[in-house]
């Protein structure tokens, strides 16, 4: 199975990456290496097995609804590249 | 042609924990902005989740209370968009292994019952807020929110109008409180409905294409959004053209919807296993610790008050809609011994009303529901009518004591006595000769009047029921 360039540049769009025709072209067969990998996974007999959606068989942990973070807003604002009246400033996402 | 319309809800509840699904920041609404928004809930490289056991918990109690099957396993998964308020790049959600499937709630309209199926109930995080005034043509991010437990509620596309859609609502949202799983305040945006709408030729048994109503944050206007949606539809329909797939933004202020806006790729969110999360693992001793605990519920509640206080439908439905209400009326029936239509009726009638006006809520009534059967005894033994005992009523919310204390204060009891008000009659037809000589000639209006200057000389203190059959006899002689 392979990729057309359509298809990359849409997988490029969901990743909101900018990708040029000549990377386009470099991935296709990036990712045909891949699904070369997963076509020898696809080949094998899975009949009975339960899907699984975790490499570890373990259960998942909970924790207690308690509070436990403090209001550390100034330190991680710190690094924010901008921000004004506690909010994080990013460039408008409504037209 | 006759349309058929075809409506599901998927409803985002916020579970009322004290701290986050997946970390330890506080829940609270109304804090000053990202002052809870920690490390992880900002997406700081290197963060993981650990999940909030109460979220869970509260999960299988909505699970077990509509009948669902609570999934001894279920799977968290990713699911991806790009948005500034979800910093991640995707939100922690539910999707082929929900903790909840299957399920049925019944729903009430007019006097008819319908029984809605759910589809599923699954976890999720829910997202950051974006403030788009104006910061210099930037957006502000509050992520405050963000992290918050979901559950979100998805009906199966089964009902058929506006009102059973805002029946079906507010079943849920009486459900969810009930459970105290949510604090139901949508104003704060803890439970927030979208619906699903489409229309479809009568007797066709294939769908027809849906949109999504985002931003509906009342019962009113779901109802309203929904009776555009379909005019809309069917305009569009039989005017030649065809509906097409859109998420619609509701807007109260115009009552329209309005397309979003939306890039093609929108809906492409790649799901995925989460592998920062293991499988959730429910085991039987917990469900069975779970359902233990469930409080009677709003359903059941219903059938008991119709069965055990004579009640009709409507109010028993009323009544259990909420559990302070329910309680405040089994409280007062209980301790008046009986009378459950009058207790009902004063109970969604002037507490109600008298709530309303003042915003309060039942708990805050300053007229116990004990006080309130002592009230109503007294219309029960004949001591006050129902008119003087609204009076009463009054003053009783106005703090000034108990029923039979401001009875005898101000001498309110009702007059029995058959020769008082014969006397009383005698007065009122000999300075009202007119009316008397309409009566006669057959007005049978003027005998209202009569009883109303009756009832107006004794002050509202005659017994209703005597003055009309005496004052008849004394005309009719």
């Amino acid at each position: 199975m392979s990729l057309t360039l359509d298809e990359i540049q849409k997988i490029a769009r969901l990743a909101r990456l900018r990708v040029t025709p000549e990377e386009a072209t470099q991935l296709q067969s990036h990712f045909s290496g891949l699904f070369a990998l997963v076509d020898e996974l696809q080949a094998i007999d899975t009949e009975g097995v339960l899907p699984m959606s975790h490499a570890q068989d373990i259960a998942l942990r909970l924790r207690e609804d308690k509070v436990t973070e403090t209001d550390r807003r100034d330190a991680l604002q710190a690094v924010a590249p901008q921000v004004e009246k506690g909010l994080y400033l990013v460039p408008k996402v409504i037209e | 042609m006759q349309w058929e319309v075809v409506i599901g809800l998927e409803v985002h509840v916020q579970l009322n924990t004290k701290s986050k699904i997946f970390s330890g920041s506080s829940t609270a609404f109304g804090a000053a902005p990202n002052a809870q928004a920690n490390a992880f809930d900002i997406a700081l490289p290197g963060v993981l989740p650990v999940l909030n056991r109460e979220a869970v918990e509260k999960a299988i109690r909505f699970g077990l209370a509509i009948g669902a099957k609570v999934n001894r396993t279920s799977i968290f998964a990713r699911k991806n968009y790009f948005y500034p308020d979800l910093p991640k790049g995707y939100q922690i959600s539910q999707f082929e292994l929900p903790i909840v499937e299957g399920g049925t709630l019944a729903i009430q309209v007019g006097d008819q019952e319908k029984v809605v199926e759910l589809t599923r109930a699954h976890l999720e995080e829910d997202a950051g807020k974006s403030l788009h005034e104006d910061f210099h043509g930037m957006s502000g991010i509050d992520l405050n929110r963000a992290g918050t437990p979901l559950l979100e509620i998805v009906s199966e596309p089964v009902m058929r109008s506006s009102a059973e859609a805002s029946a079906y609502g507010k079943a849920l949202h009486s459900l969810v409180t009930w459970l105290d799983m949510c604090d139901g305040n949508m104003q704060e945006g803890s439970f927030r409905m979208d619906a699903n709408v489409s229309v479809r030729p009568k007797g066709e048994t294939k769908l027809g294409t849906r949109c999504e109503v985002k931003n509906v944050n009342s019962f009113k206007f779901l109802e309203k959004a929904i009776d555009f949606e379909v005019r809309r539809q069917i305009e569009l329909i039989e005017d030649g053209g065809k509906v097409v797939q859109e998420t619609r933004l509701y807007d109260p202020d115009r009552d329209e919807t309005r397309s979003m806006r939306s890039k093609e790729d929108a809906h492409d969110y790649r799901y995925f296993p989460d592998p920062d999360l293991l499988p959730l693992q429910v085991s039987e001793a917990w469900i069975e610790r779970v359902q233990a605990g469930l409080p009677e519920l709003p359903q059941a509640l219903k059938t008991r008050f119709m069965a055990d206080y004579a009640l009709p439908l409507a109010d028993a439905s009323q009544l259990s809609g909420n559990k302070a209400v329910a309680s405040f009326f089994e409280t007062a029936v209980k301790t008046l011994g009986g009378e459950g239509k009058l207790v009902a009726n004063w109970v969604l009638g002037e507490v109600m009303a008298q709530l309303n006006r003042e915003e309060k809520s039942i708990d805050a009534s300053p007229v116990t529901p004990q006080q309130l059967a002592g009230l109503l005894k007294r219309i029960s033994d004949n001591t006050i009518s129902s008119k003087i005992a609204k009076d009463v009523f009054a003053a009783m919310w106005a703090g000034e004591g108990e029923a039979d204390a401001i009875i005898d204060a101000k001498g309110l009891k009702q007059i029995t006595d058959t020769g008082a008000i014969e006397a009383v009659i005698e007065d009122v037809l000999a300075n009202n000769a007119a009316m008397v000589a309409e009566y006669k000639a057959g007005k049978e209006k003027a005998f209202n009047a009569l009883v109303g200057q009756c009832m107006k000389a004794s002050k509202g203190k005659a017994n209703p029921a005597q003055v009309n059959a005496l004052l008849k006899q004394k005309l009719d002689a």
